[in-house]
């Protein structure tokens, strides 16, 4: 059991590209973290460094009060989890387990013990004495989690342990994993690039991009108060609809129609004047079919027209999509989450809204339809920063990192590390 | 129809061609086996059966120093230089396959340049430096170059094996707790077993069938390998030549070989071609 502190840790490569810079990050004892991002944000390079796995350029690593920057993986007392399992395919499911205890002298009866009851946790005793080559992928999913679990380690580190896994499999076990969790009461960061999986794991999510912490909060935090167009447009699934927008007096102007500007929202906007460019964004979830929409509800947004151009419907709601004029919107960070999950056409004049609907709604495809968009639930964005304006700065506790904004980076991930440590401490349980 | 005269003609091509290659090889050996069984007045005996069977020249070989004492050294010289060449070639191949440090293309291009380098011209300096430093006539005198010269081989087969051998296994193992070290000989060496089998297999193929350095670099039964053995075979007087104890000698000499191959043929393939092909 320990607390892990990464203080201002920096990582570049000999070749000098810059993989991790500046992250600072309060891991309390037996909470569970999850680093999410797109491919090659440094995630997994962060987790490399937690482990010993790799060197730490600048800043310092701190697990259970000692500095361990220059201790080798072995003396750092914590257990990983890897993507391809790594399990040892010449050692059975026993020797594979007790492989850790085996190299640090423990005597053999204690081994067994240790073995065995993790076995009885996962559920693999009928498997111990086969190869992992005879396990399926599930089984050998578990006996890398069990090799984990038997060390009884200060941490567990996990790189994107289900990512190859099928999809059905990949939900129980993530049941499991979190089960597993907060059975032992260990400390775990948790690497994914899945926000589904960050969303539903983590005591506090981590959101990574470029090397750069984004922000770090509970998952509902991140839902509601995104910090910036990144993640707002990386959690979350269908992806908020970002809309191109100008802010006039008491509306933003947007291609579905002027949306009028509400309390605290228009004290922020009004301050920088009108005329001034802004992402609009807007949650799915905040668009229903206008003629569902109770009367005393309605005038705290906007109805427009839209051609319907596909729904799908999944029993419990409805998704429809539309094309919409979006304005420019034009933001590195939209850029990248295009690419990463492959819309690469965001950014375009034309883009494509998803709205999730009642499952009542009589809307079908190819209808011209009315629909109503909640104003109170958006959010708004500075194109330039892409800082999330609908925050303000009325010391909300959501942090932000800019990048390439306002604040330099170093300090306001510090200061969001500081600030997130004394807000989301593990619940009690 | 066309089409099917034309395979069953191109079959019958092919089968032709094949036997005749196949004879062209075999006929040298199987007429050596049948020298190996004549009695010596029948040497000269253009029939390709002998007209009557014997052991003689067997019994003549496997009953003097001269053909056994070279065995053992053979076998001797062979395993030794085996086995060191093995060792290191898995630890350089590991380097190799795993490490990025600097003169690491020099040192591929070097032991490409050794494989690749022509040994006759190394035969006379290298006599030259045995003679004096005194390794001359003795088995290290031997397997220093054959260590030297199957290295390369061995280093080429390996790092092909090792970089088929997944570095998060590695990883796990240093989280393990495991040392460098460790989890090179409890990890990464089982793994590449195989690979250090066919290696083994092939130095020592090279080691038993090496001639030149053997007949050079050694003078008497000390040190005289099999092969090199062979040339100094004497007949029963200094006027008679001893074809049939050469031919005997000659086929004890092959049979291990054949059987090796029949066995490893699989290993043998494998080795050579191990990470050609991304499988």
């Amino acid at each position: 059991m320990a607390e892990i502190v990464l203080d201002n840790i920096t990582k570049r490569f000999p070749d000098g590209a810059l993989a991790v810079n500046k992250i600072s990050l309060d891991i309390a004892d037996g909470e569970f973290v999850i680093l999410v991002g797109p491919s090659g944000c440094g995630k997994s390079t962060t987790l490399n460094m937690i482990a010993g796995l790799e060197d730490i350029t600048e800043g310092e690593l701190r697990i259970g009060g000692k500095v361990v920057n220059n201790k080798t993986p072995k003396d750092r007392d914590i257990a990983m989890v890897f993507q391809s399992y790594a399990l040892y395919p010449h050692m059975t499911v026993r020797e594979n387990m007790g492989f850790a205890l085996k190299l640090a002298k423990t005597p053999q009866n204690v081994i067994n013990e240790k073995v065995e009851e993790a076995a009885r946790i996962l559920d693999l005793t009928q498997h111990l004495d086969r190869r992992p080559a005879n396990l399926s992928g599930g089984q050998r999913q578990r006996v890398a989690m069990g090799r984990a679990i038997v060390r009884d380690p200060s941490a567990f580190l996990m790189d994107e342990p289900l990512s190859n896994l099928d999809a059905k499999l990949r939900v129980q076990m993530r049941t499991e994993v979190s089960r597993i969790q907060r059975r032992l009461g260990t400390t775990m960061v948790y690497v994914t690039h899945d926000q589904t999986e960050a969303m539903t794991l983590g005591d506090r999510v981590a959101v990574m991009r470029n090397g750069l912490l984004q922000q770090v909060a509970s998952p509902q935090e991140l839902y509601e108060r995104p910090a910036n167009l990144f993640v707002a447009g990386f959690i979350g699934s269908p992806a908020m609809n970002f809309l191109g927008g100008t802010v006039e007096e008491n509306a933003i102007r947007t291609g579905i129609g002027d949306i009028p500007l509400t309390g605290r929202l228009q004290q922020v906007l009004s301050r920088s004047g009108s005329g001034r460019d802004v992402i609009v964004g807007v949650r799915p979830e905040n668009f229903e079919d206008a003629s569902s929409v109770p009367a005393d509800v309605r005038p705290h947004g906007i109805t427009f027209q839209a051609s319907i151009d596909v729904l799908e419907s999944l029993g419990s709601e409805k998704y429809i999509y539309f094309t919409q004029e979006t304005g420019s919107v034009d933001a590195a960070e939209l850029t990248e989450l295009a690419r990463d999950s492959g819309r690469a056409d965001t950014g375009s004049g034309e883009a494509t809204v998803v709205a999730r609907l009642d499952p009542e709604t009589r809307i079908s495809e190819g209808d011209n339809a009315e629909l109503w968009v909640d104003g109170r639930a958006l959010h708004v964005f500075d194109p330039a920063t892409g800082q999330n304006l609908t925050l303000g700065d009325s010391g909300s506790p959501a942090s932000s990192a800019g990048p390439g904004g306002g604040a330099a980076p170093a300090q306001a991930d510090a200061g969001a590390a500081g600030q997130d440590t004394g807000s989301a401490a593990p619940p009690p349980r | 129809m066309a089409a099917v005269t034309t395979t069953s003609r191109q079959k019958l091509g092919w089968g032709a061609t094949n036997l005749v290659v196949i004879a062209l090889a075999l006929i040298p050996v199987l007429w050596l086996a049948s020298l190996s069984f004549k009695t010596p007045t029948a040497i000269l005996d253009p029939s390709f059966v002998p007209a009557q069977w014997t052991w003689g020249n067997y019994t003549q070989i496997l009953s003097t120093t001269q053909f056994i004492r070279p065995l053992i050294n053979s076998i001797g010289i062979g395993l030794i230089a085996t086995l060191i060449a093995v060792v290191l070639a898995s630890m350089a191949a590991y380097a190799v396959a795993r490490l990025r440090f600097p003169g690491k293309g020099v040192l591929i291009g070097m032991a490409l340049l050794i494989a690749m380098f022509p040994a006759i011209s190394l035969v006379t300096p290298m006599f030259s430096i045995e003679r004096a430093i005194g390794l001359f006539n003795t088995w290290p005198g031997l397997i220093i170059p054959y260590v030297a010269f199957g290295l390369p081989l061995g280093i080429y087969t390996l790092s092909a094996f090792f970089r088929e051998i997944p570095w998060e296994l590695e990883k796990a193992a240093k989280v393990d707790g495991a040392t460098p070290f460790q989890a090179f000989v409890k990890v990464i060496a089982p793994l590449a077993a195989p690979g250090m089998v066919t290696t083994a297999i092939l130095v020592f193929l090279f080691c038993w069938n090496e001639f030149l350095f053997a007949i050079s670099f050694t003078s008497t039964l000390a040190s005289r390998t099999a092969p090199a053995s062979l040339a100094y075979f004497s007949g029963s007087s200094q006027f008679t030549v001893p074809t049939g104890p050469i031919a005997a000698a000659a086929v004890v000499i092959t049979i291990p070989i054949v059987i090796f191959v029949l066995f490893f043929q699989r290993r043998i393939v494998a080795g050579l071609t191990a990470g050609a092909v991304k499988g």
